[in-house]
């Protein structure tokens, strides 16, 4: 119902920059994911475009319309905090009525609709008790089911499901989502942990030291990463230095060729880089192409796939294979490294950017 | 914070995982209570009998337990309007509330910004806060007299307020700085994004937040102003008296009915107010420790 955009937003605290130059547009019923460590920005960001913090520069936009000085209460985007969550003086059904009471719906709707959405959240038969009586995955529920009652136009939620054991975050995670799609909310949901943001969002919003490092689609993020960080983020650091002219890019380990379709850019100096799981062991001899021949450091087997860890040249790579390969510590064995899976990242391995200032 | 007056728990509730007995007193606990009641009942009760049987008495001499005769000419006195006693427990009453709807005004915007805000010059706020518990009301009233003479507030119950106000913003702003501090803006925010404009935000969950927090704070302003005797003197300039001003000429005269009875009348509302606080916290919060459970 409501597009955002983010355009060119920054906010400094201090000589700190917590977020900067960030450019995100957010369709109208899309979920998008914020991910990345603590500290980098994620808060921050959603109370900007709530307005409970104003922006250093740049803008916020609600459907093209800057709300920069729309005070919060009017702009109809509703925030689940990552902590001090209810209202101690209230009881659950006040708390979660409580955005319908600002709103002026009258008590009957009121309570109907509060009884209902405690359903959705699985905690009927709660609702006289105060904030205090509920444990921490309650507490969350609650919160959740206050903001999801107002049916909110934009929903921001800072990681809501924290507290929550691991049954019940998938099914909050299912509730969030259908409810979400069901009234076409636009949502943005923060979290550090990128399953959730993979199985969750339509979009993912990868943000490292304030800066927003790749935005797409979650698939994109195992198959394409952009930097070594964003691959090491999504646990793939199988990283291989080259030389890249045309198709073929030249290794210490020999030559590799790479999909000119896929990886269109980049030449030169070039880091390569093939998933855990794409990795496949081929025995000496066979006439797969792409080959590198790799020395195996561990081999730990975990029921449904063995993890090996090898060296191919000087780099120390991470491979996932099927259960029945078993090689010996120190064994030296041939790795294909399949051409479509091969993908070039740039290398931000040392770049500083807390020295970065923006201008 | 747990609370151990909860009200008991519906049957629903029952069903639910979650019953508190972490604060639930054991036995020893109870007689340890019980036994700190007593004793504080007997180190205010003792003197306040004795308070009492004092201004019941016409002749008291040394060796008797009692009075040997009794009398309530310290209480006609007391009731009578040439002791001005009535009408300086008025003027206390009136102005110990003034300075208190004062302190509120003025008090809880600044003890919202010290406790929730970081800004330049912060810390230098707090100590000039401070002063007055360093440095005694009487300075800052003489500096003050000159002033408040030039603007017609001596003999008047505003430049009292006024003057009271010294000593007792510094205790209300500590105790509600640290209840802001404590609470936090996480709350508001939250209200905030769910559509309350500041001020319901403030009517629906500031306030009752912070309400036993503010209740506390407003009884320790009473009573500072209750018992204000210099200040009140000085701008007052014996015009405008109130209870201390009435009773100090008795505490070192003979008449000790007439002092003892006074006394009773100066203490009572005062215990009335620190009873009516705590019972009134007792119910819903821990803020006064034990005080509502007596
Ligand atoms: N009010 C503030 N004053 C000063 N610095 C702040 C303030 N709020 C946040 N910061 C700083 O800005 C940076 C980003 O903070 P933010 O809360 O957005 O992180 P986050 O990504 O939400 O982290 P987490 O996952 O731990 O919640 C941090 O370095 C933080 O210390
Ligand atoms: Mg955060």
């Amino acid at each position: 119902m409501t597009a955002v955009a983010l355009s060119h937003l920054s906010k400094r605290f201090g000589n700190h920059l917590a977020v900067r130059d960030l450019n995100l547009e957010i369709e109208s019923g899309e979920m998008v994911a914020f991910l990345g460590p603590s500290g980098c920005g994620k808060t921050t960001t959603l109370r900007m475009i709530t307005g409970l913090i104003q922006p250093t520069s740049g803008d916020v936009l609600f459907d093209g319309e800057s709300v920069v000085g729309i005070p919060t209460e009017r702009r109809g985007a509703v925030m689940v905090f990552q902590k001090h969550l209810l209202f101690p003086t209230m009881n659950v059904a006040q708390n979660v009525g409580f955005g319908l009471k600002m709103a002026g719906v009258d008590k009957a709707e009121t309570a109907r609709r509060v009884t209902e959405m405690l359903e959705l959240v699985e905690l009927p038969d709660l609702e006289s008790r105060k904030a205090h009586e509920l444990s921490g995955g309650q507490q969350q529920r609650v919160a959740l089911a206050r903001a999801l009652v107002v049916r909110p136009q934009v929903l921001l939620l800072d990681e809501p499901l924290a507290n929550l054991d691991a049954n019940l975050r998938i099914t909050m995670r299912q509730l969030i989502r259908s409810i979400q799609h069901e009234m076409g909310i636009t949502a943005i949901f923060v979290t550090h942990d990128q399953e959730e943001a993979v199985m969750l969002a339509d979009r993912v919003a990868l943000m490292f030291d304030g800066v927003v490092q790749q935005v797409g689609e979650p698939d994109t993020f195992y198959r394409r990463p952009s930097t070594t960080r964003v691959a090491q983020f999504f646990r793939n650091s199988n990283f291989l230095h080259g030389v890249r002219s045309g198709n073929v890019v030249s290794t210490p380990v020999g030559d590799i060729e790479v999909d000119p379709v896929q990886v269109a850019d980049g030449s030169g100096d070039v880091i390569l880089s093939v998933r855990p799981e794409e990795v496949k062991p081929v025995l000496a001899g066979s006439d797969a192409a792409n080959t590198v021949p790799a020395t195996v450091e561990s081999v730990i087997y975990m029921g449904t796939h063995t993890q090996v860890v090898a060296k191919i040249g000087n780099s120390v790579w991470n491979v996932q294979t099927a259960a029945a390969f078993n090689p010996r510590e120190g064994e030296e064995v041939l790795f294909e490294l399949p051409k479509e899976h091969v993908w070039i990242v740039k290398d931000d391995s040392n770049s500083q950017p807390d020295a970065v200032k923006a201008s | 914070m747990t609370v151990d007056t909860k009200e008991p728990a519906g049957p629903a509730a029952e069903s639910q995982e979650y019953v508190d007995v972490t604060e639930r007193p054991t036995v020893t606990a109870k007689w340890v209570r019980r036994l700190a009641v007593a004793s504080i009942a007997v180190a205010v009760g003792l003197p306040m009998l004795s308070l009492v049987v004092w201004s019941f008495a016409f002749r008291w001499n040394f060796p008797n337990l009692l009075p040997s005769e009794w009398g309530t000419q310290a209480w006609a006195y007391v009731a009578d309007d040439s002791s001005r006693v009535v009408e300086g427990l008025w003027n206390s009453t009136k102005v110990a509330v003034l300075v208190t709807l004062l302190a509120i005004i003025v008090g809880l915007p600044a003890s919202r910004a010290l406790g929730q805000h970081e800004f330049k010059g912060k810390s230098a706020v707090e100590w000039v806060l401070m002063m007055p518990i360093i440095v005694p009301a009487l300075v800052a009233t003489m500096g003050i007299h000159q002033i408040f003479i030039r603007l017609r507030l001596t003999e008047t119950l505003f430049g009292v307020a006024l003057v009271h106000l010294i000593p007792a913003i510094p205790y209300f702003v500590l105790v509600m700085a640290s209840v802001f501090a404590n609470y936090g803006t996480a709350l508001e925010e939250t209200a905030r994004t769910l559509g309350a404009n500041k001020f319901r935000v403030f009517r629906y969950v500031t306030f009752p937040a912070i309400s036993s927090g503010l209740l506390v704070a407003s009884m320790f302003t009473f009573l500072i102003s209750w018992g204000q005797y210099v200040t009140t003197l000085l701008i007052g300039g014996g015009t405008f008296v109130t209870l201390p001003l009435v009773l100090f000429p008795f505490l070192s005269g003979a008449n000790h009915a007439t002092a003892a009875a006074i006394s009773l009348v100066f203490v009572a509302p005062a215990i009335i107010v620190l009873v009516f606080t705590s019972r009134q916290l007792g119910r819903e919060s821990s803020v006064m420790g034990g005080f509502g459970r007596i």
